[in-house]
C-alpha cells in the first residue's frame, strides 16, 4: 500500500469519526469524570502514604490518571469489532479481493481515527486534568518528543491486539469469550486502574516484560510524568517499540492463517 | 389481578433464563468472566491498601465494609435493571417501536427481554465479602445495626436501579450519547467504592450530596461502625440511604414516563 494510499484511508478514518459529534462528547465527558474519581482516590494514597505512593508524587500520580483518560479514547482499548462483524457476515471476502492486505487498510483507518481522538478525546479530560488537578509538567523537553512517539506505538500495539481478538472470529465466530477475556486483561494490565508499580515487585516485573499491555497505557503515561528518569523513559519506549514489531509479527501471520481457513459460503 | 399483570414478564424471564442455559459451557464462562469484573473491583481496594495505610482517614477494614455496600447494591441493580443501557440500541434499531404496540407495560418487557442471570456471580461475592467486612469491623452488634446491615445494600440497589434508569431515560434525547451513562452507574459506583472524604470541594458535593452518592454507602457505614462522620454530619445520616433511594426512585419514574411520551422513534 503507498503512502498516498495509505494517507487517504487515514483522512477517511478521521472524517468518519469527526462526524459522531454527540458520542465524542459523551466520552470526553465521561472520561473527565473518571478522571477526577481516579485522580482522588490516587492523591488520597499518596496522602496516605505520606506524599509519594510507589514512586509516584501526588502530582504525578493525578496527571498520571488524566493521561490515562485521554488516551482511553486514543488508542480505543475497547468496543471494537469491525473486522469480526465483517467476518461473521461474511462481507471480509470483499476485504480479502482488493489488491491491498486488510491489515494495512484497517490500520490506517485506525490511525486516522486515532488522530480525531488525540485532538479530542485526550486534549479535553488533560485540560480538565491541568485546570483541577496538582498537576506535573515535563522538567525535560525531550519527553516533548518520546511522548508523541510513545503514543503512537501506544496506538499501534492497542490496534494489533484489537486486531487480534477480533481474528479469532475466523475460527470461533462468536467471540464473546476472547472479547470479554481482552477486556479484563487489558484493564487491569495495562495499569488504567492504578500504576502497575502499587502491585508486588515480582507481578509488575512479570506485567512489564512479558505481557504487551503496559505498552499501552502503563508506559506513556510514565513517560508523560517522567517516571524513572531519562533512562526509565528510555528502556519503556524501547520495550514499546519491541512489542509493536512483535504484535505486528503476530497479527499479520494471524491473519495469513485466517485467511487460509476462509470457507465463503455460497448462494 | 396482580398475578395476571406479573405473569407474562415473569414467563419471559423464565423462558430467557432457558434459553441462556441450554449452551452451559458458554454460560459458565460468562459467569466466571462477569464474576472477574467485581473480583478486580475489590482488588483495587487492596492494591491501594498496600501501598498506604489509611485511606481518607479510614483504614482497610473500614473501606472495604464501605466498599461492600455499595458494590453489592450495584450488582443487584446491574443484574435487574442493567439491560436498560440497551435502551440505545432498542430505539436505534427501532425495536422499542415493536414493543410499545404489545399490550405491556415498556419497561418490564424491556427489562424481561434481555435478563442476564450470568450477573448473579457478581452478587453472590459481593455479598460475601460484605459478610466478611461486616463481621471484621463492627464490633459492636446492636438490633439497629443488624437492620441497617440488610436494608443498605437494599436502598442502594433502589438507588443504582433508579440511576441507570435516570441515565438511559436520557437516550430518548440524546440518542448517540450512550457513554454518558457509565459516569453517572459506573462512575456512581466507584464513587460510593471509597470514603466521600477522598474526594473534595465541588466534586465531593456534587456526587455525594446533590446526586446522592454519600447516602448509598458512607453514612451508612459510620454507624454500623460507630464512628462519627470527619466532615461533621449528624448520626442519623446513616438511614439516608432510604430517602436518598426513595427520592431517587421518584425522579427514575416521573423521567421515565415523560421519555416514553416524549418518544417519537428514529424512523428505522
Amino acid at each position: 500500500m503507498s503512502a498516498s494510499m495509505m494517507f487517504a484511508v487515514a483522512r477517511a478514518g478521521f472524517r468518519r469519526h469527526a462526524t459522531y459529534r454527540q458520542a465524542t462528547v459523551a466520552a470526553t465527558a465521561t472520561n473527565s469524570v473518571f478522571g477526577c474519581l481516579r485522580a482522588y482516590v490516587l492523591l488520597a494514597t499518596a496522602t496516605g502514604a505520606g506524599g509519594v505512593a510507589g514512586g509516584y508524587t501526588g502530582e504525578q500520580l493525578s496527571t498520571y490518571v488524566w493521561i490515562g483518560q485521554g488516551l482511553l479514547g486514543v488508542v480505543l482499548l475497547w468496543g471494537w469489532s469491525d473486522l469480526a462483524d465483517r467476518v461473521r457476515t461474511g462481507e471480509v471476502s470483499s476485504d480479502l479481493l482488493r489488491p491491498v492486505n486488510p491489515i494495512w487498510t484497517y490500520l490506517a483507518t485506525d490511525l486516522g481515527r486515532a488522530a480525531h481522538a488525540f485532538c479530542t478525546r485526550m486534549i479535553v479530560p488533560l485540560a480538565v486534568g491541568a485546570s483541577l488537578f496538582p498537576f506535573y509538567w515535563p522538567n525535560n523537553p525531550i519527553t516533548y518528543l518520546l511522548l508523541p512517539v510513545s503514543i503512537t506505538a501506544a496506538v499501534l500495539v492497542c490496534f494489533c491486539l484489537r486486531y487480534l481478538v477480533n481474528l479469532t472470529s475466523f475460527w470461533l465466530l462468536d467471540i464473546r469469550g476472547v472479547a470479554m477475556l481482552w477486556v479484563v486483561l487489558s484493564g487491569a494490565a495495562s495499569g488504567m486502574y492504578f500504576p502497575l508499580a502499587f502491585l508486588p515487585e515480582p507481578v509488575t516485573a512479570l506485567l512489564y516484560y512479558a505481557t504487551p499491555f503496559p505498552s499501552i497505557m502503563q508506559f506513556p503515561a510514565d513517560i508523560a510524568v517522567e517516571y524513572g528518569g531519562l533512562s526509565g523513559q528510555l528502556w519503556r519506549l524501547g520495550l514499546q517499540v519491541l512489542w509493536c514489531v512483535i504484535c505486528l509479527a503476530l497479527a499479520w501471520s494471524v491473519q495469513r492463517r485466517a485467511t487460509l481457513k476462509l470457507v465463503i459460503q455460497g448462494g | 389481578m396482580a398475578d395476571s399483570v406479573v405473569r407474562p414478564y415473569l414467563k419471559l424471564v423464565g423462558a430467557q433464563i432457558r434459553s441462556q442455559a441450554q449452551y452451559r459451557t458458554s454460560f459458565i464462562l460468562d459467569l466466571l468472566g462477569q464474576t472477574v469484573f467485581t473480583v478486580l473491583d475489590f482488588l483495587t481496594v487492596f492494591v491501594v491498601f498496600r501501598i498506604t495505610p489509611a485511606l481518607g482517614g479510614f483504614d482497610l477494614s473500614e473501606v472495604l465494609l464501605i466498599s461492600a455496600l455499595a458494590i453489592t447494591g450495584f450488582t443487584i441493580a446491574d443484574l435487574v435493571v442493567g439491560n436498560v443501557e440497551r435502551l440505545s440500541f432498542y430505539v436505534r434499531t427501532g425495536l422499542l417501536d415493536a414493543m410499545l404496540i404489545r399490550p405491556r407495560r415498556i419497561l418490564p418487557q424491556l427489562l424481561a427481554v434481555d435478563f442476564q442471570l450470568r450477573r448473579i456471580g457478581r452478587v453472590a461475592l459481593a455479598v460475601t465479602v460484605l459478610i466478611v467486612a461486616a463481621s471484621a469491623g463492627v464490633t459492636d452488634w446492636t438490633w439497629w445495626r443488624v437492620l441497617l446491615v440488610v436494608i443498605t445494600p437494599l436502598t442502594a440497589a433502589v438507588f443504582f436501579c433508579a440511576v441507570f434508569i435516570l441515565t438511559a431515560t436520557s437516550m430518548f434525547w440524546w440518542i448517540d450519547a450512550k457513554e454518558f451513562s457509565a459516569a453517572f452507574t459506573y462512575g456512581g459506583r466507584d464513587f460510593t467504592t471509597y470514603p466521600i472524604t477522598v474526594y473534595e470541594g465541588v466534586f465531593r458535593r456534587l456526587f455525594g450530596y446533590l446526586f446522592g452518592f454519600g447516602f448509598v454507602s458512607y453514612y451508612p457505614a459510620l454507624s454500623l461502625l460507630g464512628r462519627d462522620d470527619p466532615l461533621g454530619g449528624p448520626g442519623w445520616l446513616g438511614w439516608s440511604g432510604l430517602i436518598a433511594a426513595a427520592v431517587a426512585a421518584t425522579a427514575a419514574a416521573l423521567m421515565w414516563r415523560t421519555g416514553i411520551r416524549h418518544y417519537k422513534g428514529t424512523g428505522s
